[in-house]
């Protein structure tokens, strides 16, 4: 049947002399087509011989032989040495020892090498005072690799040889004789560093030696050099601590040069029924407050007054809760003895000195061999960045440094810095400073150089280089001798400095450690003593001003990716997320939750699953920097804020990897604390956070308890401590364990043949450094995604360290409150206040990876059995065979699986490491790089067992005990001891003792996938005085 | 008939009596060299056979007779030196340098102070016997150029065959004309005689009764789409399998020889191969460990390498001198270097992880077995598919060799008791789980 309806195309049809209806009655479209106008000129066009059925038959010839030739194999060139060097066998990893010396990082290392390239470092276990192996330093062999070193020196920003180079230098120098000439160098703690420039600077009289440390520890150098008289910093060792009380010093964090967390971690964990007291007094939420047994929120001002108050003086003005603090820290301190110890991270002298002062007597507290790995200070710097600026600066030399990067202002000293009559940068990148200066000399990285390091007085370090320079780059100290007229080369120079110290041992013995301790005092070397040190009366102008004008405090501080932004360009560390807040790629300023809202700055977690948050102006006095994102920080004291330092950069940084804001501008004096103001803007900035779910609302992931309860608890009838118990689960109305044979849906395997792994976490001594997370990603060829991704939490990290805030006071009252919940009503409304954290919340790390569960559910729910289980333990995952469907990554209760959304290698699209030539160096040739679409975890590092395996293989012998120890390289990166990696069936060793003991538990043991990794529950000393 | 006959044998009678001129000149040829030869020992008094012999005894590391090499070329010494003065140099040099003798340190400082070993061993009749030896003239190379008679001879069995193939397809096509025209012939006079010949019935064509038979047909289908997908299937699978693979190599170098006949061990060259993943393809400074003092290979084998590959093996040395740098005249090495670029012929997938050591030093199994008959091969190539069934197939045949070896002490045991065998194979000691070999 046909319709008569009309259907209405246009309103046009309604005008009946439209002439557009009826055109397109006839045509398609109203008017022609303008062919000739893509067609061209007819005149070529008819001449050409090509026809339509030519040109189908041309696109048809090119596709199939296309795809013909993409039939055949790549041929693959193989290219042997010409001449084999002795010590390099294809396939064979190489270690040699060597020490980063950064001037913001020290410590001693292994390197591991293959075919000559570094791909790993490692901790040096032969030293005993080894700086501090943490995440930036895990991750500086990729910086090595970095795409935005310079090739060669610069001369007016043009390349050239080192001998045009070294000529113009030398006629620089002698027109600068008379004027004054200002060496800004790093931290070299280098006795043949401090010889040579001492030769250097009695050649050129004119030329003088300013020590800039970009983070400044200058006024704990200021109050031990007044009152131990030489510049140095005091040494701690935590472990023989019974009562530490912090004031602000993120000791486990970089406080002082960093590398605490081995000895604090020793004495944290109880043995023998003690462990150590930590209280901390701090503003900014760090790793440090993280950990300790009492975390007290205080303002900077604050602080002082509580240091004050520590060492006799009087509480009034503080606010009860610190007041009481205070005063139970006081007794618990005179209790412990000389076994007491207070630290403190103020920048005011006065501060310093009252903490030395307390800590004279101190156990803890190491005077006689400081720590020489800070040599700045901040008085001195100012001069210069004065004299740069008014003009008696006449040249500037900078070695390591980039002052205009990172001096407070800026854009006074950049122009200042332009008219100096000589600027000469010793750098590896084209960064702030060197792109201002008018010679430029490319240095090589330390893995390519040569140098000495005196970390802590009386312990000397090697640093060798393990790769030949990849670039046209010369040393500093090279270039002094050359310039200074000496032909030696630096490492001879070195060999000849050290004559003195290698008594009983020689200097391939020394190399071969790189460490070694003597008793000779300093090597010809004089640390400027005395004690009258340059002290600086306007640092602390801040602290003392407890005015209420509105302003807050803020405490500017490095972050454990970052730190003072060296090695921003380094993709690694970018994408680490940070310990407490678990943001990537960013810095914000922290903000406590009643500041926020009373300023109605907002954190939200949108649709698409990712955190936003407000946008503020910061203003301090004149300085002022605009949009930066407000993140709000649980445990962050009321009336201060923090912001981190490193971010900002923008000078030879790629574009994705300049993140941030520059807070230095705010380091006015090269102090951390200063006023501030917030102005709330628009907009909202987007995060890439993570973890969105901060509390775990009174479940049972991290198992904790207190001191006394661990001590006192017996066993009950079960043979269970009620602290630690076993899950039940319901069979024939009869409770019974959930790892009983007869909770199990699975015949067991048998587990005691041959190897089974394990790996064992202590939450007590687990700091959350995040050293493992960066250790993991090297070793196992991890990608980086880059912000955007980590936004939609696609992160691709092995192994993820979970943070955990209470969202009562303790995580007790958490699972009290869960536990007293009554009814719909009652539950509804508590959850919801479950889900935020505390004011000051309790807080909680836990390091999670592939648990490697004997009753895997991933391995059962993959449809091309691509995961499967080994008789080791191990939750084996065959990429070749994945598919990508992901159910296993749905299946799994741990959510550590990682599925490749994206090519991450050779993809322009992820412009990181390994989408350069340069950068794919740095990939272990013995794990394989995954490709899009499929699943990848963590392995256990089954590449370093197996490894270990062949080895005692190949020799014929048992393994031996304790091989397997470091073979996971989270546990082998791990300083704290957190974490322990072995074979459950070796006998006596320390997994198989870890497993059975009190405090050992699964994560989620309630759903039966029996894990191999055992966690430790976390033990809290809380007693008060 | 006979015309064809005549012309046959004819042919076949010129080609024998080349045939014959070429053997007897080769005989001719042959029994000259071997007359000069005892010409030159008689000259020198010594005997020249068995100064050979003892020449590539004690001589021939460093020495050559036409070339320098460690040492001066021997060819003529009796010329430059005295007897005397050769008899207290070969049996201690260092002694006669030692006394200041001046022609000895000057050849001392010629060769850069390399000291020649002592021979106090050598009498002065083989010292004798040696220098009769250094005068054997330097053979001129009878390179095998194909002689203009010798191809005519070479190929002359060949032409004969296919003449004669000719002539018999010729006189078959005569044949079936002939007969054509008879039966052409006959039935021009069957119609002329009047005889009826007998008319042929249509039939329905073969083809057209199979096109109508269903049965037949869907059969016929049936076995061709199977045929095919059992075609199509292995081609399929053999994508990306490269067994046989023989590339080209920068260098022509012959497993053949090396392994082969000089049976070198495989892991004197590719040494990492019992302590890493890989085997490694050797550094030129280990061939040069050898080809130092072996710059031209035996005549016979330049000769057959000539003939069956088409090779200069010569040439093929010299390629790895200008590869390394090395001087032949100076012996010495110019520093001037350009790496071989070898073509890889092993090629394992990235996911798939294989360790040369497991297998060589642990297992102990051949290296024939993955690579075949290595020291047959004039140019590598890929023996084995390398396909993972293969893998699997190995261990699950092989058994784990624990012998002597403390790591299995334990497992072995334990193992061997669950499975109720003596013997594990490679399977049962887990060497089947995907993670061993995928990470």
């Amino acid at each position: 049947m046909a319709s008569n309806k009309k259907y209405w195309k246009s309103v046009e049809e309604l005008d009946e002399n439209s002439t557009i209806v009826e055109a397109l009655q006839q045509n398609e479209f109203v008017t022609d087509i303008p062919t000739d106008e893509f067609l061209g000129d007819k005149e070529t066009l008819e001449a050409s011989s090509t026809t339509r059925r030519d040109f189908l038959k041309y696109v048809g010839f090119t596709t199939a032989a296309a795809s013909l030739a993409a039939c055949e194999g790549p041929v693959i060139k193989s290219i042997p040495y010409v001449v084999a060097p002795d010590e390099i066998v294809p396939g064979i990893a190489n270690y040699y020892a060597s020490t980063i010396a950064d001037g913001f990082d020290f410590a001693n290392v292994l390197v591991k090498t293959r075919e000559g390239r570094p791909i790993k470092i490692e901790r040096n276990d032969q030293s005993k005072h080894s700086g501090s192996v943490n995440a930036r330093v895990h991750a500086s062999v990729l910086s090595l690799y970095d795409n935005n070193r310079l090739k060669a020196p610069q001369l007016a920003g043009k390349d050239v040889s080192w001998t045009d180079f070294d000529t113009a230098v030398a006629g620089k120098l002698n027109q600068m004789q008379g004027k004054d000439v200002v060496l800004l160098t790093q931290t070299f703690a280098s006795p043949s560093t401090s010889k040579l420039i001492k030769e250097f600077t009695s050649k050129f009289p004119n030329v003088r030696h300013v020590v800039y440390d970009t983070v400044s520890c200058s006024e704990a150098l200021d109050a031990f050099q007044a009152v131990y008289g030489i510049r140095a910093m005091a040494d701690y060792d935590f472990s023989k601590a019974e009562v530490i009380v912090s004031v602000g010093a993120d000791l486990l964090g970089d406080w002082q040069g960093g590398g605490y967390d081995a000895g604090y971690a020793k004495g944290h964990v109880p043995t023998n029924g003690k462990m150590s007291r930590h209280v901390h007094f701090e503003a900014n939420m760090s790793l440090t407050g993280a950990n300790a047994d009492k975390r007290v929120p205080a303002t900077p001002s604050q602080q002082l007054q509580v240091l004050k108050a520590l060492a006799g003086g009087s509480v009034s003005g503080l606010p009860e809760k610190i007041a009481k603090a205070v005063a139970s820290a006081k007794v618990q301190l005179a209790n412990a003895g000389n076994k007491g110890v207070i630290v403190t991270g103020l920048p005011s002298v006065e501060a310093q000195r009252i903490a030395l002062q307390v800590n004279a007597n101190s156990v803890v507290m190491d005077a006689v061999s400081p720590i020489m790995t800070r040599q700045g200070s901040a008085t001195a710097v100012a001069s210069v960045m004065q004299g740069v600026i008014d003009g008696s600066v006449k040249g500037l030399i900078t070695v390591g440094v980039d002052p205009v990067y990172s001096f407070p202002n800026s854009e006074k000293f950049a122009p200042a810095y332009q008219k100096l009559e000589m600027s000469l940068a010793f750098s590896m990148k084209k960064g702030t400073t060197a792109a201002l200066a008018q010679m430029v000399a490319a240095t090589p990285h330390y893995l390519e150089s040569w140098g000495d390091v005196q970390i802590k007085k009386g312990s000397f370090s090697l640093m060798q280089p393990t790769i030949r320079p990849l670039f046209d780059t010369r040393q500093f100290q090279d270039c002094l001798l050359t310039w200074t007229g000496n032909t030696t080369k630096y490492n001879d120079y070195i060999k000849d400095t050290w004559s003195g110290v290698l008594a009983g041992t020689t200097w391939n013995k020394a190399l071969e450690a790189g460490v070694v301790t003597s008793s000779e005092k300093v090597l010809n070397e004089e640390i400027s003593t005395g004690k009258t040190p340059l002290e600086n009366s306007t640092s602390n102008a801040a602290l003392n001003n407890t005015s209420q004008d509105g302003t807050l405090e803020l405490t500017l501080y490095t972050k454990t990716s970052l730190g003072d932004g060296q090695q921003a360009n380094n993709p690694w560390l970018q994408e680490m997320p940070d310990p407490i807040t678990r943001a990537s790629w960013d810095n914000y300023v922290t903000v406590s939750k009643a500041d926020a809202s009373a300023m109605g700055l907002i954190n939200e977690n949108v649709a698409n699953g990712g955190l936003n948050g407000s946008y503020v102006n910061i203003k301090m006095d004149d300085v002022v920097i605009n949009n930066v994102p407000v993140l709000i920080q649980p445990g962050q004291a009321k009336g201060s804020v923090g912001l981190a330092l490193g971010y900002g950069k923008t000078a030879a940084i790629q574009q994705e990897m300049q993140t941030g804001v520059n807070a230095y501008a705010f380091y006015d004096n090269f102090s951390s604390v200063q006023r501030v103001r917030l102005e709330k803007t628009t907009g909202m900035h987007e995060f890439a956070c993570v973890q969105l779910h901060n509390t775990m609302m009174g479940r049972d992931i991290i198992r904790e308890t207190t001191l006394e309860v661990f001590n006192t608890t017996k066993r009950n009838h079960e043979g269970e401590l009620d602290w630690n118990p076993m899950p039940k689960v319901s069979r024939d109305h009869e409770e019974i364990p959930v790892t009983s044979p007869e909770a199990d849906l699975w015949t067991s395997f048998d587990r005691s043949i041959g190897h089974h792994f394990n790996l064992s976490i202590d939450l007590n001594s687990c700091t959350g450094c995040g050293a493992c997370v960066i250790a993991c990603h090297a070793e196992n060829n991890v990608p980086v995604v880059g912000k955007q991704e980590m936004r939609k939490s696609r992160d691709m990290h092995w192994l993820r360290i979970d943070r955990y805030y209470s969202s009562e006071e303790s995580f007790e009252q958490d699972e009290d409150k869960k536990i007293n919940m009554s009814g719909l009503g009652e539950s509804l409304s508590q959850f919801a206040e479950m889900e935020d954290p505390s004011a000051n919340p309790q807080v909680a790390f836990m390091p999670v990876m592939c648990q490697h569960c004997n009753h895997a559910p991933c391995e059962t729910v993959c449809p091309v059995a691509a995961t499967s289980h080994s008789r080791q333990g191990h939750n084996h995952m065959a990429y070749n065979r994945c598919v990508g469907t992901r159910y296993c990554a749905n299946n799994c209760p741990y959510k550590v699986r990682r599925f490749n959304w994206f090519l991450y290698n050779e993809n322009d699209e992820f412009d990181y490491h390994m989408n350069n030539d340069l950068g794919r160096m740095v990939l272990n040739p013995d794990v394989n790089v995954r490709s899009r679409g499929v699943m990848e975890k963590c392995s256990f590092c089954i590449q370093s067992t197996q490894a270990i395996i062949l080895q005692a293989k190949r020799d014929g012998r048992p393994v031996a005990k304790g091989e397997f120890n470091d073979a996971c390289a989270c546990s082998a990166a791990c300083e704290s001891g957190a974490m322990r990696f072995g074979d459950v069936n070796e006998e006596g060793g320390v997994i198989s003792e870890l497993v059975k003991d009190d405090r050992a538990y699964h994560l989620l043991e309630a759903v039966g996938t029996k894990p191999n990794v055992v966690y430790q529950t976390k033990i809290r000393n809380i007693k008060e005085a | 008939m006979q015309k064809v006959n005549l012309k046959r044998l004819s042919s076949i009678l010129s080609v024998v009596a080349l045939a014959l001129a070429l053997l007897l000149s080769k005989n001719v040829l042959a029994q000259a060299t071997p007359a000069d030869d005892t010409a030159a020992i008689s000259a020198n008094g010594g005997d020249a056979a068995l100064g050979e012999k003892l020449f590539k005894a004690n001589c021939a590391a460093c020495h050559k007779l036409y070339k320098k090499a460690t040492g001066p070329a021997l060819y003529g010494v009796g010329d430059k030196y005295e007897k005397e003065w050769l008899y207290s140099w070969v049996k201690n040099s260092a002694a006669l340098i030692a006394t200041g003798d001046s022609r000895a340190n000057a050849i001392f400082e010629e060769y850069n102070k390399s000291a020649m070993n002592a021979f106090p061993g050598l009498s002065n009749t083989d010292i004798d016997n040696l220098i009769a030896y250094t005068y054997t003239e330097k053979k001129v190379s009878v390179a095998p150029a194909p002689l203009p008679g010798a191809a005519a001879a070479g190929s002359g069995s060949g032409v004969s065959n296919n003449i004669i193939l000719g002539i018999l397809t010729f006189v078959f096509l005569l044949l079936v004309t002939i007969l054509f025209l008879v039966t052409k012939t006959l039935n021009k006079f069957a119609v002329a005689n009047g005889i009826a010949l007998p008319v042929r019935e249509h039939r329905k064509p073969i083809w057209k009764s199979f096109i109508e038979n269903q049965f037949l047909l869907l059969v016929t289908a049936v076995i061709f789409l199977l045929g095919s997908a059992y075609f199509i299937y292995g081609g399929l699978m053999s994508v990306g399998l490269d067994q046989g693979y023989a590339p080209v190599q920068p260098i022509h170098y012959s497993h053949r020889i090396h392994a082969g006949s000089n049976e070198i061990d495989c892991n004197y060259c590719h040494s990492s191969a019992r302590k890493s993943k890989h085997s490694g393809i050797p550094s030129l400074n280990v061939c040069m460990n050898c080809h130092k003092s072996i710059g031209e290979v035996a005549e016979g084998v330049q000769a057959e390498g000539l003939a069956e590959f088409g090779v200069d093996y010569n040439k093929e040395i010299q390629k790895l001198y200008k590869a390394v740098g090395w001087d032949e005249d100076n012996q010495n090495y110019t520093g001037e270097t350009e790496p071989v670029k070898w073509v890889r012929i092993h090629n394992l997938p990235d996911f798939a992880y294989f360790n040369h050591s497991q297998h060589v030093t642990v297992a102990g199994v051949d290296c024939q077995k993955c690579h075949g008959p290595v020291e047959e091969m004039e140019i590598m190539y890929q023996y084995s598919p390398l396909t993972m069934g293969w893998c699997i197939n190995c261990h699950r045949e092989t058994n784990v060799k624990v012998q002597g070896n403390d790591y299995y002490n334990k497992i072995h045991e334990e193992l061997s008791k669950k499975y109720g065998v003596e013997q594990l194979t490679a399977a049962q000691m887990g060497g089947l789980e995907c993670g061993k070999c995928h990470y």
